[in-house]
């Protein structure tokens, strides 16, 4: 695997705006697929045996039929006749098929990263383990780009996409702000964000990321990812590891919750998701977005919160051993 | 050796090692050069100097390392044209993971190692991935030997992380000789279970007086 990702398995998407053109990379035919060029007479057996295979062959399906007798079968013909049907265009080669898929899928984003508004703003919290296939490539990465001091954006998927394209996204808030003489809303961030990573789709990006932030409007939070998908909400949890994170971060929300609680909150949700989803790990860290911009709260490390949280007992000892006396 | 019609990459192995001290960055490769089971050479440095203090080393596909670092290299003397002075280190990081990232859908099959003196002469390493993401740390191995190298680092090295909050006191780093030390012992046993390591180990130390070269022999089986 060449590309590092993060549990969102870090990290898979141009308008004509000539700026982005600049900036971004050439957009060519991805190479780096493996594909076999065959020769027109190999190309036509493979087109017959696919045209073959279109059709399941269902004759097993009909022994209970047989074994009645045939007045009887004519009608129960009719009732309990096999369906037959096509197979979906897509999976005319079934053997193939299940490489692909997990082709398509190979890039799980492998993270575990939430973000939720409440009365008193938006927190924002992430792991930072990145991972290559099975092997951890970094423990200290920083999922949480700082966009400016009043905008954050979580990091998911491809570790490179995310930093390339939020890195661009800061830039063209700057240039907002100096063609506009205000500060970019979040809504407009993201829907930044979210046009040029449509203008890519399909070509291999993977991104899933929250912008969270504080504007006129007051706090805004929107997912955005390499799909093309923007969604505005209040609570959102991405990544391999955000299953866990929702248990617990859905139990326990309230929307007046205090800055200490609802912090307190993000890091044990990110906590038990680093617990139970090997793509996650590392330290966790919190920011909180409020009316004068983003905190950084806590970094802790995710083997020290489990002894906070859950210490260690000392065992009532049943037989305690005793050195044998020296013979 | 392209069994297929369009794989256009292979891999030449090799590893890459850098270490970040307190007024020093220790940057080491070895020579090998292979294809498939074959050394094509034993002679073969992946290490460019780009600028008085950033050293890039490089393992992986030598085709686009070779072009990665020319690319590199001439930027560099633009830069130079432009600014009259030299690129500092966390500029020359910059540059490369845009430069990797800008071949998003061909990428340059590099695994770099970026180390050297930041603006207030300390040392600062980066670690990359093929497509350009990149991440300051203190000590970094890339290629094929990287798996067996990055847990010896960690046992010796690892400090707490820069994300935690309140900030942590790093670990006392390493002298400048004992860095070296480690970079040689940790080769001499990536050489013993890597088949793509080994022949010859390149150390280049680069500290305020400049840089300075050295040679180890590494078992060339």
């Amino acid at each position: 695997m060449l590309l590092l990702v993060f549990g969102l398995s870090f990290l898979s998407f141009f308008p004509s705006l000539s700026l982005s053109q600049h900036f971004a990379p050439t957009r060519t035919k991805p190479h780096h697929r493996i594909s076999v060029s065959l020769n027109l007479k190999q190309r036509k057996q493979r087109e017959e045996k696919r045209r073959m295979m279109m059709k399941l062959d269902t004759s097993g399906l009909e022994s209970f039929s047989a074994a009645v007798p045939s007045a009887m079968a004519a009608a129960e013909d009719q009732l309990f006749a096999p369906p037959s049907f096509d197979l979906p265009a897509g999976c005319a080669d079934f053997d193939k098929f299940q490489m692909e898929a997990k082709q398509t899928l190979k890039h799980a984003k492998g993270t575990t990263t939430l973000a939720f508004i409440f009365n008193q703003g938006v927190i924002v919290a992430a792991d930072s383990r990145a991972s290559m296939g099975g092997y951890i490539s970094s423990q200290s990465v920083k999922k949480i780009i700082e966009i400016n001091p009043y905008m954050l954006g979580t990091m998911a998927g491809g570790a490179a996409d995310c930093q390339f394209w939020h890195r661009n996204l800061g830039i063209k808030c700057r240039l907002h702000e100096l063609a506009n003489k205000r500060r970019i809303s979040v809504t407009g961030a993201s829907k930044l964000l979210a046009n040029i990573l449509y203008s890519y789709r399909g070509m291999g990006l993977s991104i899933g990321t929250m912008i969270a932030g504080w504007d006129e409007k007051g706090p805004g939070l929107y997912y955005v990812d390499s799909e093309g998908g923007r969604l505005k909400g209040n609570r959102f949890s991405v990544g391999s590891g955000s299953p866990y994170a929702y248990g617990v971060l859905d139990n326990g929300y309230r929307p007046d919750m205090t800055v200490e609680e609802a912090h307190e909150l993000a890091r044990r949700a990110i906590y038990h998701a680093t617990f139970r989803d090997g793509a996650s790990g590392g330290v966790v860290s919190v920011y909180h977005v409020g009316p004068n911009g983003w905190k950084k709260l806590s970094g802790d490390d995710v083997s020290e919160l489990h002894y906070k949280y859950y210490p260690v007992q000392p065992t009532p000892v049943e037989h305690e051993m005793v050195d044998a006396p020296p013979a | 050796m392209a069994l297929r019609g369009d794989w256009m990459y292979e891999n030449n192995g090799g590893t890459c090692v850098a270490i970040a001290g307190i007024d020093y960055c220790v940057v080491a490769a070895d020579t090998r050069l292979s294809v498939g089971y074959n050394i094509l050479t034993r002679d073969h440095s992946k290490i460019c100097s780009l600028a008085d203090k950033v050293v890039l080393a490089s393992s992986g596909f030598q085709g686009d390392i070779r072009a990665l670092h020319k690319n590199l290299a001439a930027r560099h003397l633009l830069y130079q044209h432009q600014h009259n002075k030299q690129m500092s280190c966390p500029a020359m990081g910059q540059l490369l993971s845009n430069t990797l990232y800008y071949k998003r859908f061909f990428p340059y099959y590099a695994f770099n190692v970026l180390g050297g003196l930041d603006n207030e002469g300390k040392g600062c390493v980066f670690t990359y991935d093929a497509v350009g993401s990149y991440e300051r740390v203190g000590y970094s191995a890339q290629g094929s030997g990287s798996s067996l190298i990055m847990p010896v680092l960690d046992n010796q090295l690892k400090s707490p992380s820069p994300l935690l909050l309140p900030a942590r006191d790093a670990v006392t780093p390493l002298s400048e000789t004992e860095a070296v030390d480690l970079v040689k012992d940790v080769f001499a046993s990536a050489t013993e279970r890597d088949i793509y390591t080994g022949d010859k180990l390149e150390i280049v130390v680069i500290n305020a007086s400049g840089i300075k070269r050295e040679y180890l022999e590494l078992r060339k089986d």
